[in-house]
């Protein structure tokens, strides 16, 4: 039924839908209002049976999901930025045990310095654990990805993070259909675990695994990836079936047919990103754009045979690989493996900075005209960026660099009566 | 696409006011997507929240830079903030206020936009009388849809109601409806106040 | 503890004294089909408190629990040394993921038992004190304010040991360990505030708390036995001497354990509720000296000098116990 509600409510209710049997909680922004959601829908029984806990700490979250999963209950949980980190040795334990617990990620930044906003570095952190990492477009695809995600992790016996940017998303109403019980039934059987803690059949699980076996395990879980790297398209054409659109797969290209130049990127900015495409092809330019959904698998193939016949790419990161250039832009060159196309690295939207029309635009016509850095990091406030160093070269500063750039903005102030 | 900025305080239900928008928009068979500035929010901070309106889905996620309409539910914010940064030229301005435009010293400031399309409404006044608490945001919407007639005064209601439950929702489409009349009346003499 | 008329003492072997008890009283491990939850053929050191601390509170469990058990399991040396793999020596259901989080990951067990409908499964969490009393304490206060249906065992060694004996925040005052060497002016761990989990447990105000010691086996049982059929979150401490990071010979593990208790440092007690319901009143004290001298990890107490002050101190910690804990006879 399509209703006009915030995203973080339709991501409630399509994990209710999914019946689930465990979820715990703790909260963080920008996560709140999806677990607030759950323990309403629990409470008044609209998710039965469903255990609702509310944990003292993220750390602890994840472990009692890693318990009620080993336990066979389909388990669910929700965190951003400090959280995830706070729970980082469970997110490897989590994946290490092949449990197939499914995790929403507010995409927040990670502190110093503390926000509260939208960008990538959280689930970036974990990009490695082993972990599935499925991005949203909209609200309709977060809420789809989440049913599309307990099957995943089931068959694969593989944990899924489903990441949808923290506020711009969670916070956003839009119109979502939200499936009914049947169709989600359809298409999400009941949980049966491989292995699972049963008295009636005892086994240790967990246990100390020495290098004689450890990167036989590793590969295993690498395999993993890389099977499922044909399981989310054909989850993808299933849902469709059954649900009747097209949510999640492993990549989405908008306009990238005959484009010259092709802008990728993970979630929400791919609709800003569509919009600045449709202007500019009205202008005449050929430019596409390349919505990534899967970026753990990462889709090499894909990627690589959607970027090829392209002149350059303009990866817009909301992850910044800290010396380096962007993690997204990273992983995309290595897909094009020294390929022709060029690739233009724009850190952008970091800490929840705005992305607007007007500067991917600018952007897109700089990198067309070949004028663009190979990293840029966009709309960033050169003059206060000159004025710190002209600071720092007059005497040594240390201490924390948010706190050194307001003396920039202060010191004048300072300086009036 | 019409796009509304609201403008108010923590604590006065902008937020709210956006998200009831959308709803209202919903309802008409439109595609309409609300959110607010993320700011960290307290009462009494300034906050502004965002609503667009399309016919077709809206992909666009910066936010409302070039409002169509602005709504500003706490007169106290002209004196700090350009708050008209973006309108478009011909864009709507709903103030909440009892006093004219005039009185409140900005008539001259607003010279550049359509007379017909701004107003000022005391939409805290009917609020209290109403909704015996000083939120403004439903009598605003009325006004809105008197204003600008993107949505229909009895889908803003429905949308009212559908938020708040029971005798508040009637008391805020109250309010509502209120506001939205005195906004009609006020415009078949312009340069009114709806009041 | 149980009403019987005849208190048995252990003289050598209980074999006499457990014939005479009736049946629902004698020692599981006198059952010829206990579940031997813990086999052997496990890595621990000759004469490991921990090990047989652990047979023995986990065969009591299962049997109390008609073997409808699950166990998880904290990172240290039980588990290290109970699943090389790719053996294990348990023969129940177990659980191993970090090391500070056995109580989370036992309230996630708990939960899905219930939620299958399957509300006889008990669950145990169980760890060190490294595990318990520091990494552990956040998900263990928050298992506690929950009252999760989980027995949480702590086996006390008084160190990290299976790291290589490192202080911890249950290592007593004076002791040697490898973060805090005897030298220096004031040689071994500091003289702080101590930590005393059962206590905080009971601040939490659960259902059920005791301590245990492997000096007293049919006494730890019994109290396991107990604590398994009761609801909501229970919390055993159980002293276990570690021969290894002690210092002290295989051979007088259950030695070292009666001397702690006799000298009142290891205070024997249930408590329900957060007020304590039974104690184990202390039939000859002992000088804490006599329970100090055989462990090397207690040396700089007597060696090159003998460190009255020091020993003294000790001695009012155990004087303490034995007044706040009612342990006089």
């Amino acid at each position: 039924m399509l209703r006009q509600i915030e995203g973080s409510r339709a991501v409630a209710e399509s994990v209710a839908l999914s019946r689930p049997e465990v979820i715990c909680a703790y909260p963080i922004t920008p996560q709140t209002h999806i677990v607030e959601a759950l323990s309403e829908l629990v409470r008044d029984g609209h998710i039965k049976p469903c255990e609702f806990i509310n944990v003292e700490s993220e750390f602890a979250a994840l472990s009692v999901a890693i318990g009620s999963s080993a336990a066979g209950a389909r388990s669910y949980t929700a965190t951003a930025s400090q959280g995830l980190l706070f729970m980082a040795e469970a997110v490897y334990n989590a994946s290490g045990l092949g449990l197939p617990i499914v995790m929403t990620i507010g995409n927040r930044a990670i502190g110093a310095p503390i926000n509260i906003w939208n960008d990538h570095s959280d689930s970036m952190s974990m990009r490695d654990s082993g972990w599935i990492q499925l991005h949203a477009e909209t609200n309709q695809e977060a809420a789809d990805l989440h049913i599309q995600a307990f099957r995943l992790a089931e068959e694969l016996s593989c944990p899924v993070m489903v990441c949808m940017d923290g506020f711009i998303l969670t916070h956003a109403y839009e119109q979502v259909d939200i499936p009914t019980q049947q169709q989600v039934d359809d298409f999400l059987p009941p949980f049966e675990p491989r292995q699972v803690l049963d008295p009636q059949h005892p086994m240790s699980i967990g246990a100390m695994v020495g290098p004689d076996a450890f990167l036989e395990v590793r590969y295993l879980s690498h395999n993993k990836q890389i099977r499922a790297l044909e399981r989310i398209p054909a989850l993808n054409r299933e849902f469709a079936a059954i649900f009747g659109r097209d949510s999640g797969g492993l990549l989405r290209t908008y306009r990238s047919e005959d484009a010259e130049t092709i802008v990728v990127a993970l979630g929400s900015v791919n609709g800003t990103i569509q919009e600045v495409v449709d202007q500019l092809r009205e202008e005449g330019h050929l430019i596409g754009s390349v919505s990534l959904c899967s970026y753990r698998p990462f889709p090499t193939e894909a990627i690589r045979e959607a970027l090829e016949a392209a002149r350059r790419v303009v990866v817009i990161d909301k992850s910044l690989a800290v010396g380096m250039g962007g993690i997204l832009a990273t992983d995309v060159q290595s897909a094009l493996m020294g390929g022709v196309p060029f690739l233009y690295t724009v850190i952008a939207g970091l800490g929840g900075r705005t992305i607007s029309q007007a500067s991917l635009r600018d952007v897109f016509l700089k990198a067309e005209r070949e004028e663009l850095s190979d990293v840029t990091f966009l709309d960033l406030n050169q003059d206060l960026i000159a004025r710190h160093f002209v600071r720092e070269s007059k005497q040594r500063l240390s201490g924390p660099t948010a706190e050194n750039l307001l003396r920039d903005i202060t010191e004048i102030a300072a300086r009036i009566g | 696409m019409f796009q509304v900025r609201f403008h108010g305080r923590g604590g006065q239900g902008v937020v709210t006011a956006a998200e009831i928008l959308s709803l209202a928009a919903f309802q008409e068979g439109q595609y309409a997507q609300a959110f607010p500035s993320f700011g960290s929010e307290r009462t009494g901070a300034p906050v502004m929240a965002f609503c667009r309106i399309d016919s077709r889905a809206i992909r666009l996620r910066e936010p409302v830079m070039k409002p169509n309409c602005l709504v500003i539910q706490d007169a106290t914010l002209l004196q700090q903030m350009n708050l008209f940064d973006g309108l478009a030229s011909n864009g709507y301005i709903l103030l909440n206020s009892k006093h004219s435009f005039a009185d409140l010293g900005i008539e001259a400031t607003l010279e550049a936009y359509p007379a017909d399309r701004r107003i000022t409404v005391p939409a805290t006044e009917l609020a209290m009388e109403y909704v015996k608490r000083p939120l403004p945001n439903a009598a605003l919407l009325g006004a809105f849809s008197a204003l600008t007639g993107v949505v229909k005064l009895e889908h803003v209601l429905a949308a009212i109601k559908e938020k708040f439950p029971g005798s508040i929702g009637d008391a805020n489409a109250m309010a509502a409806r209120m506001a939205y009349d005195g906004v009609l009346q006020a415009q078949e003499v312009p340069h009114v106040t709806a009041n | 503890m149980p009403a019987t008329t005849v208190k048995f003492y252990q003289t050598g072997t209980f074999t006499v004294g457990n014939r005479l008890l009736s049946i629902d009283q004698q020692s599981v491990q006198s059952e010829p089909d206990r579940s031997n939850a813990l086999n052997c053929g496990h890595r621990a050191c000759q004469g490991c408190g921990e090990a047989l601390g652990a047979r023995y509170a986990i065969d009591a469990a299962m049997r109390s629990s008609s073997r409808n058990l699950v166990a998880v399991n904290a990172t240290g040396c039980l588990e290290v040394f109970s699943t090389p793999y790719p053996e294990s020596s348990w023969q129940i259901a177990w659980l191993h993921s970090l090391f500070g989080n056995a109580a989370a990951v036992a309230t996630g067990v708990a939960a899905a038992a219930r939620v299958k409908g399957k509300s006889a499964v008990r669950v145990i969490a169980q760890g060190g004190d490294g595990g318990t009393t520091d990494i552990g304490m956040g998900c263990l206060s928050g298992m506690f304010e929950r009252n999760d249906d989980v027995l949480y065992i702590c086996y006390d060694n008084e160190a990290y040991m299976n790291t290589g004996v490192q202080r911890s925040s249950a290592t007593p005052a004076g002791a040697r360990t490898a973060t805090t060497p005897a030298i220096g002016s004031v040689p071994g761990n500091e003289f702080g505030q101590g930590k005393s989990v059962p206590l905080i447990a009971m601040a939490h105000e659960i259902p059920y708390v005791a301590t245990a010691s492997v000096a007293n086996l049919r006494d730890l049982e019994q109290k396991v036995e107990k604590a398994i059929v009761i609801g909501g979150a229970r919390y055993i401490h159980i002293h276990v001497p570690c021969p290894l990071g002690w210092g002290s010979s295989s051979h007088d593990t259950i030695k070292l354990a009666r001397l702690a208790v006799e000298t009142g440092l290891f205070p024997l007690f249930e408590a329900e509720f957060g007020e304590i319901t039974d104690r184990t009143v202390i039939r000859r004290k002992q000088p804490v000296e006599e329970y100090l001298k055989p462990q090397k990890r207690f040396a700089h107490l007597f060696r090159p000098k003998r460190d009255a002050d020091r020993i003294s101190m000790i001695q009012s910690l155990a004087d303490h116990n034995i007044r706040r804990f009612k342990l006089e006879a």
